[in-house]
């Protein structure tokens, strides 16, 4: 149809349809855009499917490649009434003869069921319904099967051959994988070590990360922006410039000095045992540039006439940090937290160098990789100790999601 | 761009006022309160800076620290000498090839895809495609490892059993693949650059798009002369993140690799071989002498991307 034509259709005819387009496409594209997303998102998502999965099998569900991805076990049907089940059943033997026969279902006995295209004989086997039968007798030719779920219908016959018919398989979870993995690999104390190196990192980074921002938000001072450059350039600053005499001086004259002088000591061993944490902890109370950034832009959106009105009342700065800028700056100090957390908890390169040798101090990030190093075919177990390992970080990430999210953009990029 | 806009106020700010009696007690009470990082700075940046310039000029060994002599530009000579950092450089330099554009491409088409105006569900998208990048390393590693795995991972099973691949790559077991599988691997580190580029999409004025669609500009002409143009800075921040931390590249080399640079020596990124050099073989002083070259190389891509800055990042009015 040309356009000349449609515009003289007379519009009362086909009003109705324009209005019901104009409704219905950008529904359409609405709907078209997200499915694609959505299939977007399965592909991004689709290893946390296979850890999921993999976590809840057990060996023999691993090995065999031909069972389907959901850990699953061919399934069993168990005979569990105390009166025995009586089946009579005829077929015929190889010299010829009808022989009847009767089959008892004992309580406690098991019966393999298998998906049974009731009707047809052989593959392949279609227009038939599939049904889940349990297999009580196999004579000659035939094989016997009873619905367990109508006991009632009786024996049902079919006269294929039993290796074209697969099993019928159930969910068979393996939640064991996880309680071993908490035992071997001794996640109590590992949760202790990682909280222990978190906690601390998160009072040393908020506590002095707070103190530079507000000096770099409200004071003049000489070569300020000369500062801030260089606290911003270290961003970009490659840690492993300082990593070799820092590791250097932390182990030799920090951690062996200090465990030498204490590690007899019944008051104060505990120094010389946790004493490899210090590298992990300590500079954290030295404030860093990314935090620094955060709180520095967000002090700078509390007004300044609030301030300079505590300092008139007679305030000290320190004092006006306190009690007039923290309570606004909630948000961002609580972002602060949140990130810092989150980054110690799975700090994975210091823990390495500073506690390679310490099992007894190892937090979560490389103590759980044990399994790989030591079983690399208990693919199961290390996938449980992967799912074990990301559980907690994810719970917080949905939990704080819209912190994080905006945190991210206040470092990054201003709008 | 954020940093360049704060620096600017920054020293605005100085400028305004000479140092009175009340102007010296507030710079005062600021350096008090700056002096956390000022100490910090020298203790943990600045002293070991120096102390690492004077150990590549050692043979200092921490397990026999009292062999240790100057030995001049010994560790210097070996670094241009030596053929196994040239490997190491040549397959960071040959990963940092393919990963940075698959590492531009991955934020742009995944923040465009999740901006688009008739999008349900946009904060629920946003989330979990960011939740990736926040579980820890090495469950990221297990999890593709597995999903990778040559006979039982998901992938090679739909290669072969969908797409009727006879023989599908043997990934994290070939010399070859491995760099794939890793940059496979490093997809789930999205997060932050897709957040970046989110927000920066969402700056644009949207009075450009209806000039361009007035115009009767459709949707690929709007993202390459608008989108890209106006987010142009973003895009330069995550180039210059992302070459910075190539050159890093370490923890996925090394739980992949394990200490034998499993396979084949595959994994022995530059990095990989100046943590073995120091930690694995305890030879701080040359050691030193990759970490500061490694510095060197990065401010030098870093400037040349500065470099480049100017013409074709654009910064809309810089007021």
């Amino acid at each position: 149809m040309s356009a000349q034509t449609s515009l003289q259709t007379p519009r009362s005819r086909v009003g109705g349809s324009v209005v019901l387009m104009r409704h219905i496409r950008p529904l359409l594209a609405a709907a078209t855009i997200t499915l694609f997303t959505l299939m977007v998102l399965l592909v991004f998502l689709s290893p946390f499917g296979y850890m999921m999965t993999t976590a809840f099998k057990s060996r023999a569900q691993i090995t065999d490649v031909n069972l389907p991805l959901l850990p699953v076990s061919p399934a069993v049907y168990s005979y569990t009434l105390d009166t025995p089940a009586v089946y009579e059943i005829s077929f015929v033997n190889v010299q010829g003869n009808v022989v009847s026969q009767t089959v008892m279902l004992q309580k406690g006995t098991g019966y393999p069921m298998y998906r049974v295209p009731v009707g047809c004989e052989t593959p392949p086997f279609e227009g038939c319904e599939v049904r889940d039968l349990a297999l009580i007798a196999r004579r000659t030719s035939v094989n016997f099967f009873i619905d367990p779920d109508h006991p009632e219908e009786g024996v049902i016959e079919w006269t294929g051959n039993l290796l074209d018919l697969k099993p019928s398989y159930e969910l068979d979870l393996h939640w064991e994988n996880f309680a071993r993995a908490w035992e071997e690999l001794d996640f109590p104390k590992m949760i202790r070590n990682t909280v222990i190196i978190a906690v601390t990192g998160v009072i040393g980074t908020t506590l002095s990360c707070i103190l530079v921002a507000y000096g770099f938000s409200r004071f003049r001072i000489p070569g300020k922006a000369i500062l801030f450059l260089i606290l911003i350039g270290t961003i970009i600053l490659p840690s492993q410039v300082t990593l070799i005499p820092t590791y250097t001086v932390f182990k030799i004259y920090i951690i062996n000095k200090l465990q030498a002088a204490f590690k007899n000591s019944a008051t104060w061993g505990w120094i010389a045992k946790y004493a490899p944490l210090l590298p992990l902890t300590l500079p954290h109370f030295f404030a860093n540039a990314y935090n620094v950034f955060l709180l520095r832009q967000y002090f700078l959106t509390i007004p300044k006439e609030m301030d300079e009105a505590a300092m008139i009342d007679g305030a000290s700065p320190f004092r006006t940090l306190v009690s007039v800028i923290l309570p606004q700056a909630l948000p961002a100090v609580t972002a602060v937290m949140l990130f810092h957390f989150m980054w110690a908890w799975n700090d994975y390169f210091g823990p390495l160098i500073y506690l390679a040798g310490v099992k007894e101090l190892q937090p979560l990030s490389i103590g759980i990789q044990l399994y790989n190093q030591q079983y690399s075919f208990m693919t199961f177990m290390v996938q449980a100790t992967a799912l074990m390992g990301l559980v907690l970080p994810v719970v917080i990430f949905f939990l704080a999601q819209r912190v994080f999210m905006q945190g991210v953009v206040v470092t990054g990029v201003e709008k | 761009m954020d940093f360049v806009n704060a620096l600017r106020s920054v020293r605005r700010e100085e400028k305004a006022g000479g140092l009175s009696g009340l102007a010296r007690r507030e710079a005062l009470w600021g350096l008090a309160f700056l002096s956390p990082w000022l100490l910090g700075f020298l203790l943990f940046t600045i002293f070991p800076m120096l102390a690492s310039l004077y150990f590549s000029f050692t043979n200092f060994d921490i397990t026999r620290p009292e062999t240790t002599r100057f030995i001049g530009l010994e560790n210097y000579k070996r670094f241009f000498t030596d053929p196994v950092m040239r490997r190491s450089l040549w397959i960071t330099v040959r990963f940092m090839l393919i990963s940075v554009p698959v590492g531009l491409a991955q934020p742009l088409l995944m923040a465009a895809m999740l901006n688009a105006k008739s999008l349900w569900g946009k904060r629920i998208f946003r989330t979990l495609f960011f939740m990736p990048s926040i579980i820890p390393v090495v469950s990221t590693a297990y999890i593709w490892q597995g999903f990778m795995n040559t006979e039982t991972g998901w992938l090679n099973r739909f290669l072969m059993n969908v797409l009727r691949i006879a023989k599908p790559p043997q990934w994290f077991n070939d010399p070859t693949w491995v760099y794939p599988a890793l940059i496979i691997m490093g997809l789930w580190g999205v997060g932050n650059a897709l957040i970046y580029t989110l927000a920066g999409m969402q700056g644009v004025p949207t009075e450009y798009y209806e000039a361009a669609r007035v115009d009767g500009a459709n949707a690929l002409h709007t993202f390459f002369r608008i989108t890209l143009p106006m987010i142009s800075p973003v895009i330069f921040y995550n180039l210059v993140l992302m070459v910075i931390g190539l050159f890093q590249y370490f923890i996925l080399a090394w739980i992949v690799g394990g200490s034998t640079s499993a396979p084949g020596g595959a994994t022995q990124f530059y990095n990989v071989y100046l943590y073995k050099t120091a930690f694995v073989y305890s030879n701080m002083g040359y050691g030193s002498t990759l970490a500061w070259a490694l510095f060197f190389m990065g401010l030098t891509a870093t400037l040349i991307l500065f470099g480049t800055a100017k013409y074709w990042v654009y910064y809309a009015a810089e007021d």
